[in-house]
C-alpha cells in the first residue's frame, strides 16, 4: 500500500469513527449562541469557528459527518443489494425477465443521475429518509448492470455447468457459484458509490431539499455559509474541506482496490 | 449502418416516451395529497377541486397520462401554480441561459482535459502525469456546489475580476463556466490520458513508427484518432449531465436558467413547473444521448460494420 491509499484509509476510518462516536465528542450542534455569531476560528467554545447563528461548526460538522455516513450507507446498501440480485437474476435467466429488467434500467439511466434523485427528492418532501430513497432509486442501476454483465460471463463457466449437471437449483447456483466471482468488481463499484452518495446527500441538502434545519448536514452548512461569504468565509470552508477531504479518500481506495482486483469497469 | 442507425433511434423515441410518463406520473409519488402540498393550509375546497381537476388527478392515471401526452403534442405543458404562466413559455425563457452556461462548461471542460491528459499520456510518471492524476482526483471530489462558493471568494470577493451573480454584468459567465466544467474536465482528462495510452501500445503505432513517421504524425493522424472514439462517447454523455449539473451551479451562482427554475418551483411547490422543468432536462438529455451514439456510428466504422 502506497502512502497515499494509508492515508485515504486513514481519513475514512477517522470519518467512519467520529461519525458514530460524534455525539459524545462534540458538544450540542444545534445550541444557538447569539453572542458568538459568525466568531472567527479560534474564538473561545468554536476552535473552528460558529455560524450564524453562533453554533460551533466543529460539533457541526461532527453531526454533519454523521448524517452522510447514515445516508451513504444506507442508500449504497439498499441499492446494492437490489441492483445486484435484479443483474444477477437477468443475466443468468436471461430472456424475457432480461429484456424486462434492462429495459427499466435503460429507462432510468435516461435521466441524468442527480436529476431524478433531486425530482424524487421533490415529490417525496425534505428529510433523511427520503434522501435515502431517492439516492437508492437512482443508483441500483450501475449495480444491475454490471452485476448482469458479471452474470453473463459466469454462467457459462465450467463450475456452473458441473454444479447445474449435479442438480443443484438456480437460487443456489446463483448465490453459491456466480456471486462470489462477481463480487470484486461490485465492492469497487460500491466504494465508488459511497463516494457519490456522500456528494449527493450534500448535494441535496445544499438545494434544501435533504436533511431539514436546524439538523446539521455538510451540504446545507455549505449553503447557509454562502450568504456570509463575504464576512466569515469559514463557515463555508470548513464543511467543504470535509466533505473534499472525505470524498477524495473513498475515492482514493476506489481507486486502489480497483488495482489490486484487477477488475476493468467501464468508464460511463 | 441504416439497421444500427434506425434500431438507435426507435430505442430513443422509446426511451424519450417512457421519460415522459414517468414524469407525468411524477405527482402520484407525493405523498398524501399533492393538492394539499401544493396550496397549503389557506385553501378553499373550491380551490382544491379546481387543480385537481386542472392536473387531472380526479381521473384514473391513464387518462391522466393521455391528457398530458395530448398536451405535449400542443406544447401545452401546463400552467405554473404561481402567477399562471404556461409552463412551456417558462421554460422558453430560460432554456437559453441553460444552453449558454452549459456549451461553455463543456468547452472549459474539453479545453481543460486535453492537453492535461495528453501531456500525461505522452509523458508518463512526469511531473505533467503527476498534475493530471492529481487534478483527476481532486476535480472529481470537489462538488460543484463548494468550488463555486471557492472560486466566488478568490475571484470575485478577493480579485474582484468576475461578478458574484447574476447573467448582466459583463464576464458573469466566467466562474458558473468553471464551476460545471471542472469535474467533467477531471473525468475527461483521466480518459484521454487512459485511452491514449492504450492506443499507444497498439501494433499499428509501433508501424508507423518503424515506417520512420515522426513523433507528431504518429500521434496526431495515428494515436489520437483512434483514442479520441471512446472519449467522444463520454464527452457526449457528460454534456448531457451537465445540464443536471447546471441545477446546482445556477442555484450557487443565480444564474437563471431552468435549474434555477426547477429549484425555485421545488420550494414553492409548483410542480407543474418541476415538471416541466425534469422533463425539458430529460428530454434534451435523451437527445444529447442520440446524437453521441450517432457520432460513434460515424466515427467508427468498426461499430457499423459490427453493429
Amino acid at each position: 500500500m502506497s502512502a497515499g491509499v494509508r492515508l485515504a484509509a486513514a481519513v475514512v476510518g477517522l470519518w467512519v469513527l467520529l461519525a458514530l462516536a460524534g455525539p459524545w465528542l462534540a458538544g450540542d450542534p444545534n445550541a444557538i449562541a447569539l453572542e458568538r455569531i459568525l466568531a472567527a476560528p479560534g474564538a473561545p467554545g468554536c476552535p473552528l469557528g460558529c455560524d450564524d447563528l453562533g453554533r460551533p461548526l466543529l460539533d457541526r460538522v461532527l453531526a454533519g459527518a454523521r448524517v452522510s455516513l447514515e445516508v451513504a450507507l444506507a442508500s449504497v446498501a439498499v441499492s446494492a443489494v437490489f441492483g445486484t440480485a435484479i443483474g444477477l437474476t437477468a443475466g443468468y435467466a436471461g430472456g424475457l425477465w432480461d429484456a424486462l429488467a434492462m429495459r427499466v434500467v435503460d429507462v432510468f439511466l435516461a435521466f441524468p443521475g442527480i436529476l431524478l434523485a433531486i425530482a424524487l427528492a421533490a415529490v417525496l418532501g425534505p428529510g433523511v429518509d427520503n434522501v435515502i430513497i431517492a439516492l437508492a432509486a437512482v443508483g441500483w442501476t450501475g449495480y444491475a448492470r454490471l452485476a448482469r454483465a458479471q452474470a453473463l460471463a459466469l454462467r457459462a463457466r465450467g463450475h456452473v455447468l458441473a454444479a447445474t449437471a449435479l442438480g443443484a437449483g438456480p437460487v443456489r447456483i446463483v448465490l453459491r457459484h456466480v456471486l462470489p466471482l462477481a463480487l470484486a468488481p461490485l465492492l469497487v463499484e460500491v466504494t465508488f458509490g459511497i463516494a457519490a452518495a456522500v456528494v449527493a446527500e450534500a448535494g441535496l441538502s445544499f438545494l434544501g431539499l435533504g436533511v431539514q434545519p436546524p439538523q446539521a448536514s455538510w451540504g446545507a452548512m455549505i449553503r447557509d455559509g454562502v450568504r456570509y461569504l463575504l464576512v466569515a468565509p469559514h463557515a463555508v470552508l470548513v464543511p467543504g474541506v470535509a466533505l473534499a477531504v472525505v470524498v477524495l479518500a473513498v475515492n482514493l481506495l476506489g481507486d486502489s482496490l480497483r488495482d489490486r482486483l484487477d477488475v476493468r469497469l467501464r468508464e460511463r | 449502418m441504416t439497421g444500427a442507425l434506425g434500431r438507435r433511434l426507435l430505442d430513443a423515441a422509446g426511451t424519450a416516451l417512457a421519460v415522459v410518463c414517468l414524469v407525468a406520473l411524477l405527482l402520484r409519488l407525493v405523498p398524501g395529497d399533492p393538492v394539499e402540498a401544493m396550496l397549503g393550509e389557506g385553501a378553499t375546497a373550491a380551490d382544491r377541486a379546481a387543480l385537481r381537476q386542472a392536473l387531472g388527478l380526479d381521473r384514473p392515471a391513464a387518462v391522466q397520462l393521455a391528457a398530458y401526452l395530448a398536451g405535449l403534442a400542443r406544447l401545452d405543458l401546463g400552467r405554473s401554480l404561481h402567477g399562471g404562466r404556461p409552463v412551456a413559455e417558462l421554460l422558453a425563457e430560460r432554456l437559453p441561459a441553460t444552453a449558454e452556461l452549459a456549451l461553455a462548461g463543456w468547452l472549459v471542460a474539453v479545453a481543460l482535459a486535453f492537453p492535461l491528459g495528453m501531456a500525461a499520456a505522452l509523458r508518463r510518471g512526469s511531473a505533467w502525469d503527476r498534475l493530471a492524476t492529481g487534478f483527476a482526483a481532486c476535480g472529481i471530489s470537489v462538488p460543484n456546489f463548494w468550488l463555486g462558493p471557492l472560486l466566488i471568494l478568490a475571484f470575485s470577493i478577493g480579485l474582484g475580476w468576475f461578478p458574484v451573480s447574476g447573467r448582466e454584468a459583463p464576464g458573469a459567465l466566467v466562474l458558473p463556466a468553471l464551476t460545471l466544467g471542472t469535474a467533467l474536465a477531471a473525468v475527461l482528462a483521466r480518459m484521454v490520458r487512459a485511452s491514449l495510452l492504450e492506443v499507444l501500445g497498439e501494433d499499428y503505432v509501433r508501424a508507423a513508427r518503424a515506417k520512420g513517421l515522426s513523433e507528431a504524425r504518429v500521434l496526431w493522424a495515428h494515436a489520437l484518432r483512434n483514442a479520441l472514439i471512446p472519449v467522444t462517447t463520454v464527452m457526449g454523455l457528460q454534456l448531457g449531465g451537465l445540464l443536471a449539473g447546471a441545477v446546482i451551479t445556477e442555484t450557487v451562482f443565480a444564474w437563471p436558467g431552468v435549474g434555477l427554475l426547477l429549484v425555485d418551483a421545488i420550494q414553492r411547490r409548483d410542480f407543474p413547473v418541476v415538471q416541466g422543468c425534469v422533463l425539458l432536462i430529460s428530454l434534451v438529455y435523451v437527445a444529447v444521448n442520440l446524437l453521441t451514439d450517432l457520432v460513434y456510428l460515424w466515427a467508427d466504422p468498426r461499430v457499423r460494420s459490427g453493429g
